[in-house]
């Protein structure tokens, strides 16, 4: 089977890519991409508000793959990888963007589907209080993931979540979630956000 | 009791619970993948102090950062204090913010709603 990452990331080319990254993702790689990520945007001068805000969209977009991402499929690139991942950081103008990859079981498909439905189809005054709810309420699970990462997201950028689901076969997809952060938080646009949401379209396939 | 003091890391904050004081800080990144391995033995020494605590506990939370999974654990370290609290000592909770960062700020409201016990929300210079 094939994947075609490369036609969903095109549609965002045109910024200056900080960080890219496809393989394995562990531990150390993601601390490496905090650090690098971090050096790049105190050399380039970011406002202290807006460094901060991708520093959080990172950590939990990468910490989120880290706890969720599952196995990839068997005859994925010849058994080369483990837990397979992507990240994309580029600079479009006075935002970032935060792009992130992983597969996903397909019986794991709807009830992430539903999470970031439930977050989208919320008011932003819903999500606040969903957070709140979920804090006070859910327990933190055994891989340390707390069930806040997406509803953080959306909360911090002031943001519905664009995510795209590309099938790769009976039993897999590849799950983005595509974050832009900007510097200031603007509540009042959470209703204007243009959403990208794709319902496992059976994309065109090239082997990677 | 024996006091806590752990040294910070780039993903850990910096501790120092002083029973003898009564004043417990956590300070710096709090971004470890899972909180639950650092966080532990803070909670499990909140339950023996809140056993025999001091008529005044005072709490310094100066955080730069933290993941979602450590604000699930700064809320079963709050839920301690709301013991305490709930047992008439005095607790106060000090929450630092750097003065335009509305993230720090928010998440120190939301805990105060969540939680029963006095909260100061402190303004610092960036």
């Amino acid at each position: 089977m094939y994947l075609d990452i490369d036609n969903y990331i095109k549609q965002y080319s045109g910024g200056e890519v900080l960080y890219s990254l496809r393989g394995d993702f562990d531990s150390s790689v993601i601390n490496n991409i905090f650090d690098n990520i971090e050096e790049k945007m105190i050399s380039l001068n970011e406002p202290y508000r807006l460094r901060k805000k991708v520093y959080n969209v990172l950590v939990e977009s990468l910490q989120n793959l880290y706890h969720h991402v599952d196995n990839v499929p068997p005859d994925f690139c010849e058994g080369k990888f483990d837990k397979y991942g992507l990240i994309l950081i580029q600079k479009e103008g006075e935002c970032y963007r935060v792009i992130t990859g992983n597969f996903v079981r397909s019986n794991h498909y709807k009830k992430l589907k539903d999470k970031l439905d439930k977050i989208n189809h919320s008011s932003y005054e819903e999500i606040k209080e969903l957070y709140k709810y979920i804090l006070n309420h859910q327990r933190i699970s055994v891989k340390g993931g707390g069930g806040l990462g997406l509803v953080d997201i959306a909360k911090k950028t002031a943001s519905k979540l664009n995510y795209t689901f590309l099938k790769y076969d009976e039993d897999y997809l590849f799950y983005f979630l595509n974050v832009l952060v900007e510097e200031n938080r603007d509540e009042s646009k959470w209703d204007e956000t243009n959403i990208l949401e794709d319902n496992g379209a059976d994309y065109n396939r090239r082997n990677l | 009791m024996e006091p806590i003091i752990i040294e910070g890391t780039s993903k850990t904050p910096s501790v120092k619970f002083d029973p003898n004081e009564g004043v417990f800080e956590l300070k710096g990144r709090s971004i470890p993948e899972n909180s639950v391995e650092f966080y532990k033995p803070l909670v499990e020494w909140l339950d023996k102090y809140q056993e025999s605590p001091l008529e005044k506990t005072s709490v310094d939370i100066n955080l730069e950062y933290f993941n979602t999974s450590s604000s699930k654990c700064l809320l079963d370290i709050f839920k301690k204090l709301e013991n305490i609290c709930r047992a008439k000592h005095d607790v106060v909770i000090n929450w630092y913010y750097e003065s335009d960062d509305e993230d720090m700020f928010e998440a120190g409201e939301d805990y105060e709603s969540i939680v029963r016990v006095p909260f100061k929300m402190i303004e610092i210079a960036q």
